[in-house]
This record gives C-alpha cells, sequence and structure tokens, in this order.
C-alpha cells in the first residue's frame, strides 16, 4: 500500500535513468539525508557523535569500497586495512608537506595515492581467484604495515612512527566541535555513497558483477577482465583510502600504523559479509551492527545486571560481549546468509503488498 | 504468515533498539544531568582497563592496583573527605575502543579527573582530545617521552619517567658493569624492541649516547604481538652483542627470555624496561630467567610495604578487594597503585588552591599535576617508604618529577634490588625532549606557554 510504484510512468530518459527510481525510495532517502543533516545534531550529544556516529560513518564509506571490490567484482581482499593506511598516511604527507594545502584535497590525494597502490595489488587477481586472491592481498596489508613503520620518511622522520594534525578547517571552517565534524564526515560519505550506488547500476558496475558470476562467460561476451578487475580495485581502494584519511584525520587525529592492522582488514570485511554482499545500504547496516552492537552490549549487560542486583565485573562484560556478538553473528548468517540487507528488500517487497498479501 | 512473523521481529528488533538506545542515552546522560548532587560528594577517576585481550595477564593487575588504591583513599576518609569514585570501561587494549570508553567516560560522575589509558595508541589518540575536553591524562611510563616538556604539552604527564629516562638509566647501569662509560666503546648494545611506536620511543636515547661514547646499536625491531623472534635471536647468536636491551611488553618478553635461553645468551646481559620487568611473564620461566634485570621506575615488587599492609587489611580483609589476593604487591599491581596515587596527590594539590574538601574539576586537577610536590615525608605517611623516593616535583617545564630509576634483577620466583638509586643525565634527555618538542609545536602551529602562563 505505502510501496506501489503503479502508476509513477516514466516518459523521459532522465527520469528513467535517476539513481531512485521509486519515488517512495526517493522521497525516504532525502529524509533520511536531511534528517541526518538537520536532526541528527539538534538530537544527539557529544558521546554520540565522536564514539558512534563518526566512526560509524567512516567505517560505513570503508565498507562500500570494501563491498564495490568484494560483493561487486567477487574479488576478496584482506588488504582494506592497508588501502586505509595508505590514505591516511599519503594525506598526512600532502597535507603536512605542501603549504597551505586544502584539506579536502589532501583527503582525496590520499584517496588517489590508496588508489595507485590498490591497482598495483590488484594486479595478481588477474591471474588468482578466490581464496588464492585473499593471500595476494594479505601481501598488501603486510607490506604497508611494515612500510610505514620502517620508512620514516612517511611520518616526517617523527622518532616513534606516530602521525598527527591538528587545526583542521576547510574554506574558514574550523572543524572543533563534534558537530563539525560529523558534518564534514557525513558529507563525504553522503557524496561518496550516491557515487557509488550510481555506478554500480551503470555499464562499469555491471561488468564487474558480470565478472563476480562468471568470469569465463563475461569474457565471452565482451568484457575485458583485466579492466574490469582493475576498475574495481581502483575505485574500491580510492573509497577505502578517503575512508582511511578521514579516520586519521577527523576521528583519531594523531595515530599510529597499528591503527590500521590486519584486524581492521577483517572488520571490514565482516562489516561487508554481515551487512550485504552486493549492497550499497548493506554497508550502512553491517557498520552499525559491527560498530555499535559491542559498544551497546557493553553498556547494557551492567546496567541488565544491576536490574537484578549482580554487579558484573569489567572482564566478565568483555568476555560475555565477544560471546554475545559471535553467536549473534552465527545465528544472522544463518537465518539470512545474504546478510541484513536482504531483511531490507523483503521488507520492502513485502510493504509493496501490505496490508493484504497473497 | 511470514509477514507477520517478519513484522512482529521487525518490531521486536525496533523495541529492542529504542530500549537500549534510550537507556544508554539515559545512562550517558543521567550523570551530566545531575552534577550538582553527585560532584559535591565525589571525585570520578576513570579506569580504561585491558582485563580482556592480548594483554590482559599484564593490564589486569594495573586496574586492580588501581581500584585498590582509591578504595584505600576511601577507607581512609577520602580527599579531604571527597569520596574517590572509579568507574571502569573495557578497552581490551584496542585503540578506538579506548577512545570510545574515553567519550563515555570523561563527563560522568561529575566529570572525569584524569584519565590513565596505559596504551600507547590509546594515548596517542586522546592527545588531541585533551585541551579540547579540558581533562589531564597521566602517562606514567608510556606514550611520548616529549610530553615531558609541560610547556608544549599542557594536558600531558609522564609522570615519574619515560622511555628516553629509562633508556639513559639502563645504558648506565651496562656502563657501570662494563666498568665506565668509555669501556663502552667499541662495545655493541643490541636493542629488541617491539615495531611499534610504543618500541621505537627508546631508540632516540640510544642512538643519542651511542654517538657520545662510540658504541654500537644493534637494533633489533618484533612485529607485534612479538611471539616471532626466532631471526632476531639467530642475529644475536651471530653477531654476539654485549648486551640486550628489551624494549617489550606481555607475551613478547617470555618470547624474548625463552629464545635467550634456547641461543644461550646469558640472562645477566639482557636488561628491559620496566614493562619487560614483570611477575607475570617470568613466573612460568622461573629459574632459567634468573639474572634478567629491568629498570623500574622507582618501585617493583612492594609485598612489604606499608601501603600494600594497609590495602590487605582495609579493603582486602574488608572484601572489597579487587582482583586475586596473590597479587597484591606485585610489581604491575604496584604500578596500578602508584598511578592511583599519582592521580589523587594531584586532586590534593589542586584542593590546597581551589579549596579544601571541594571536589576539583580536570583544569584545576591539571593545575595540581603541575605543580605536584611530593616529599619523602609524605610518601612516608602515604605507606611508600621503600616504594618510591621523594620528593616529585613538577613544574610547567618539568611534566616528568623525578628522574631517579633503580634496577631489580630476578632470582627464580621474584625480584631483588640490584642496583643503588641510578639518576638520568637531564642534560641529555631534557635537550632532546626539548627539541622533540619544538618540532612538534612547529609541525601543529602551537605556541609555547611562557612562563607567565604556567
Amino acid at each position: 500500500m505505502f510501496y506501489r510504484e503503479n502508476g509513477q510512468f516514466k516518459t523521459t530518459y532522465k527520469s528513467d535513468q535517476q539513481i531512485f527510481g521509486v519515488k517512495q525510495d526517493r522521497i525516504a532517502i532525502i529524509a533520511l539525508i536531511a534528517f541526518a543533516f538537520i536532526g541528527v545534531p539538534l538530537l544527539a550529544d557529544e558521546y554520540l557523535f565522536r564514539a558512534i556516529l563518526v566512526p560509524f560513518l567512516i567505517l560505513s564509506l570503508a565498507a562500500i569500497g570494501v563491498n564495490i571490490l568484494v560483493g561487486y567484482c567477487g574479488q576478496i581482499s584482506l588488504g582494506s586495512g592497508a588501502f586505509m593506511a595508505v590514505g591516511a598516511y599519503m594525506a598526512y604527507n600532502v597535507f603536512m608537506r605542501v603549504e597551505d594545502m586544502p584539506l579536502i584535497v589532501a583527503l582525496l590525494s590520499g584517496g588517489f595515492f590508496a588508489m595507485v597502490a590498490g591497482i598495483i595489488f590488484g594486479i595478481p587477481s588477474l591471474r588468482v581467484k578466490g581464496l588464492y586472491l585473499a593471500v595476494a592481498t594479505l601481501a598488501a596489508q603486510f607490506f604497508f604495515d611494515w612500510l610505514f613503520v620502517r620508512v620514516r620518511w612517511f611520518t616526517l622522520d617523527s622518532p616513534a612512527g606516530t602521525a598527527e594534525v591538528s587545526n583542521l578547517s576547510v574554506l574558514g571552517w574550523q572543524l572543533d566541535s563534534s558537530v563539525d565534524k560529523y558534518l564534514f564526515v557525513l558529507g563525504f560519505v553522503v557524496v561518496f555513497a550516491l557515487l557509488a550506488k550510481n555506478l554500480v547500476r551503470g555499464p562499469i558496475g555491471r561488468e564487474w558483477m558480470a565478472i563476480r558470476d562468471m568470469d569465463v562467460a563475461a569474457s565471452v561476451i565482451g568484457i575485458r577482465p583485466a579492466y574490469a578487475k582493475l576498475t574495481a580495485f581502483a575505485v574500491s581502494s580510492f573509497i577505502i583510502g578517503v575512508a582511511g584519511a578521514l579516520w586519521a584525520f577527523i576521528h583519531l587525529g594523531s595515530w599510529e600504523p597499528l591503527t590500521f592492522d590486519i584486524n581492521r582488514s577483517f572488520q571490514l570485511l565482516f562489516i561487508v559479509i554481515i551487512g550485504g554482499l552486493g549492497s550499497i545500504m548493506g554497508c550502512f547496516f553491517g557498520a552499525a551492527f559491527i560498530v555499535i552492537s559491542p559498544i551497546l552490549l557493553n553498556q547494557l549487560l551492567p546496567w541488565i545486571g544491576r536490574l537484578f542486583g549482580v554487579e558484573i565485573s569489567t572482564s566478565m562484560v568483555g568476555h560475555a560481549e565477544f560471546m554475545i556478538l559471535g553467536a549473534l553473528i552465527i545465528w544472522i548468517l544463518i537465518k539470512e546468509p545474504h546478510g541484513l540487507a536482504k531483511y531490507w528488500s523483503m521488507a520492502r517487497h513485502k510493504l509493496r503488498l501490505w496490508p493484504f498479501p497473497h | 504468515m511470514r509477514l507477520r512473523k517478519l513484522a512482529l521481529s521487525a518490531a521486536l528488533a525496533m523495541a529492542a533498539a529504542v530500549t537500549a538506545l534510550t537507556t544508554s542515552l539515559a545512562m550517558a546522560q543521567a550523570p551530566a544531568a545531575a552534577p550538582a548532587t553527585a560532584s559535591a560528594t565525589v571525585q570520578f577517576f576513570p579506569s580504561l582497563t585491558g582485563r580482556t585481550g592480548a594483554v590482559a595477564p599484564n593490564a589486569a593487575p594495573f586496574a586492580n592496583g588501581f581500584a585498590d588504591y582509591m578504595k584505600l583513599v576511601n577507607a581512609r576518609g577520602g580527599i579531604n573527605g571527597v569520596q574517590t569514585l572509579v568507574e571502569e570501561c573495557e578497552t581490551a587494549y584496542a585503540t578506538d575502543r579506548g577512545v570510545e570508553c574515553y567519550e563515555r567516560l570523561k563527563g560522568r560522575h561529575g566529570g572525569a579527573t584524569v584519565f590513565q589509558p596505559l596504551s600507547t595508541g590509546i594515548t596517542f589518540a586522546l592527545m588531541p582530545r585533551l585541551a579540547a575536553d579540558r581533562i589531564p591524562m597521566i602517562t606514567s611510563g608510556y606514550g611520548r617521552s616529549d610530553t615531558a616538556d609541560g610547556a608544549i604539552f599542557p594536558w600531558v604527564f609522564p609522570l615519574l619517567g619515560h622511555y628516553w629516562i629509562g633508556g639513559d638509566v639502563v645504558l648506565q647501569h651496562i656502563a657501570n658493569q662494563a666498568g665506565g662509560w668509555d669501556r663502552l666503546r667499541g662495545q655493541t648494545i643490541a636493542v629488541v624492541y617491539h615495531d611499534s611506536p610504543f618500541g621505537r620511543e627508546l631508540l632516540p636515547i640510544i642512538n643519542r649516547r651511542a654517538e657520545m661514547h662510540g658504541f654500537t646499536v644493534l637494533a633489533l625491531p618484533v612485529p607485534p604481538p612479538g611471539v616471532e623472534q626466532r631471526a632476531i635471536w639467530l642475529q644475536i647468536r651471530q653477531q654476539r652483542p654485549d648486551f640486550v636491551i628489551l624494549q617489550t611488553w606481555g607475551v613478547m618478553t617470555s618470547t624474548a627470555i625463552r629464545q635467550a635461553v634456547a641461543t644461550g645468551f646469558p640472562r645477566e646481559r639482557m636488561i628491559g624496561l620496566w614493562w619487560s620487568g614483570a611477575e607475570p611473564d617470568l613466573r612460568d620461566i622461573g629459574v632459567a630467567a634468573r639474572g634478567f634485570s629491568a629498570v623500574m621506575m622507582q618501585h617493583g615488587q612492594a609485598r612489604d610495604s606499608e601501603v600494600v599492609r594497609q590495602i590487605l587489611a582495609q579493603v582486602h580483609d574488608r572484601g572489597q578487594g579487587t582482583g586475586p589476593r596473590a597479587e597484591v604487591g606485585d610489581v604491575l599491581y604496584m604500578r596500578g597503585v602508584v598511578g592511583a596515587m599519582l592521580a589523587v596527590e594531584g586532586v590534593f594539590r589542586a584542593q590546597e588552591r581551589f579549596g579544601r574538601g571541594r571536589h576539583i574539576t580536570g583544569e584545576q586537577a591539571r593545575w595540581g599535576y603541575e605543580n605536584l610536590n611530593i616529599t619523602q615525608a609524605r610518601l612516608d605517611a602515604l605507606g611508600f617508604a621503600g616504594v618510591l623516593r621523594g620528593p616529585i616535583a613538577t613544574s610547567c617545564r618539568n611534566h616528568v618529577g623525578t628522574a631517579l630509576m633503580r634496577i631489580h634483577t630476578w632470582n627464580g620466583s621474584g625480584f631483588d634490588w640490584s642496583s643503588d638509586w641510578l639518576q638520568a643525565d637531564m642534560n641529555v634527555i631534557t635537550r632532546m625532549v626539548t627539541a622533540s618538542a619544538e618540532a612538534f609545536a612547529r609541525d601543529n602551529n602551537i605556541t609555547r606557554r611562557t612562563e607567565a602562563g604556567c
């Protein structure tokens, strides 16, 4: 009833090709973005911004990058943490070494260098597939971990190999308060999410999906595997690199190479798998699940304990959090192997007929 | 039918999410909403713990000691009547969880007094946030060494020591063993370090001393977490350095000593920094580790000190102890106790200026930490006789407070003191600290605080 596209006729090419073809989708997305830009700053407090929303948004962005590679093009990658590190450190170098460097240009240049790194480490994908490729991308992870710890040049010769940025501003807008940082990150995420959404439904996105579904068949119908795979690596690592730069600049402000270690790569892969492979919306669901649920559990368990008059120790909460989260992940993957995004599409499907199902 | 199930589960999930969110919001906001009642009576000390995860055996005793000393302060009557309150938040040694914990705790119970993250990664991530939130941070024996320059890092306090002081004292000890600094010429000293900012922070002082005294440094990085050291020890076996310095933490320490045993490198010629010299890593190796030494930020094991007796009598015997009783007085437990003592003494000092028996804000506490003057008499009165040596006096330029250290040596089941008090050469270190802090200030457009601004 709410979600019927009957009567929405596409009379121009332009209307036929818009990102959200269904009117209800369009309204919902615009309302959501407006709420994120206007409503959230009015409602949320500093803790929500700095500890939950900013990390959530940045990891969603990184997950979009990973999803393009893993979900749309079918190339399993364990090097996402490394590409985040490239983005962060190269953006840092560009920002610090060039006088009066605008922040946005520095962040995008971080993405650019991550893209170059992604293409280089994507070359093995032309020969190896599946798990073997995962191992090849693991090399990227270890190489960049090593590079940023060992080569002093990347950290401006700081003795310990750490990097700091401070006093960030964009065109006179000082990014000091948590709301500023949130809005800045939100702007990036919205732009990149819409770009990615647009990209994956265009010709290049179809090439990626063809490669994912069956690369031999794809090459028979005229899709160049090298081009498709390397563009997927390029676009994916560009977005991951920008996310890494945002993580370092906006979220942390001061970081060490271990910030982007192998655990980050796994975390991003889990976000994408739980959120839903091949779905931009799923990236947000997955990131929300992975970022927010441990924090929620961590705060909720002592609170539940107190309801029953039991004082749960910190370590107990820590262990319980791991176990419950693990069980939840298994449960979700058994109930819905296609991830949380599948629930979203099922709900849409049902709403079309609601309240009169067949 | 399936729709109904779906709708039902969706509604349930929504309800759960909403209640969870509101409760967490309420929990986050409740203390902020009622600071008037809370802040008048308690002084809040947040504790970022690592009770789970890779470093749990080492980080848990610290959290226990911290909590127990705070309970002892309350048993003694609080800080001039103001009771202390500790709330823990588990970080599992992960930086992003540490940031979340910081944001969660900083506004609670009338505002956090001071943070002690016990992790280099979290320390770095918190540094940019402190000034904006006006909360100080104590990083006793970790973090950046150049934060000792308080004129450039007003909010960070590496009280009792940082790695450059530690490294200098280790080399002094080595020089004493060799028979003087000039005997070191031509010798080789290997540094086995955790390949991360934590580990690398030690290198500048070692290299500086190598330039001064003409010994060769063999820098041997070990990738975290440090269980893969075979290649490094093969290199040590081939190159036969005269001494090995360990900058290790957690499982890396025991691995290093096991490898030393396997390669036959004498433990007497291995000296660690304070994170390497603790019971959890050595107990399992036992006798084989005998002779291994570590430089200590003043305190070591202190089972028969007055403060431990008081904690046992007034906290553990009343059934309020945190963690196992057997660990009370161990090295890392004592580090937690000392950390808590420093945190509390800063508040005592701040109360002298801002009002006795008053609640102290983070900003006021910062003044307290910057103007500490803990004399030997005060330490004795607190029960730290034989544990710490006064005076611990800080100033605007000096956020460390002391440069005294001593060395303890593993005897197979515990530690014995094996050196006198050693003083780092502050002529060398202050120059390095100032140069490094100035470079940081230049890169980040920070101006040095003037004497008047302190």
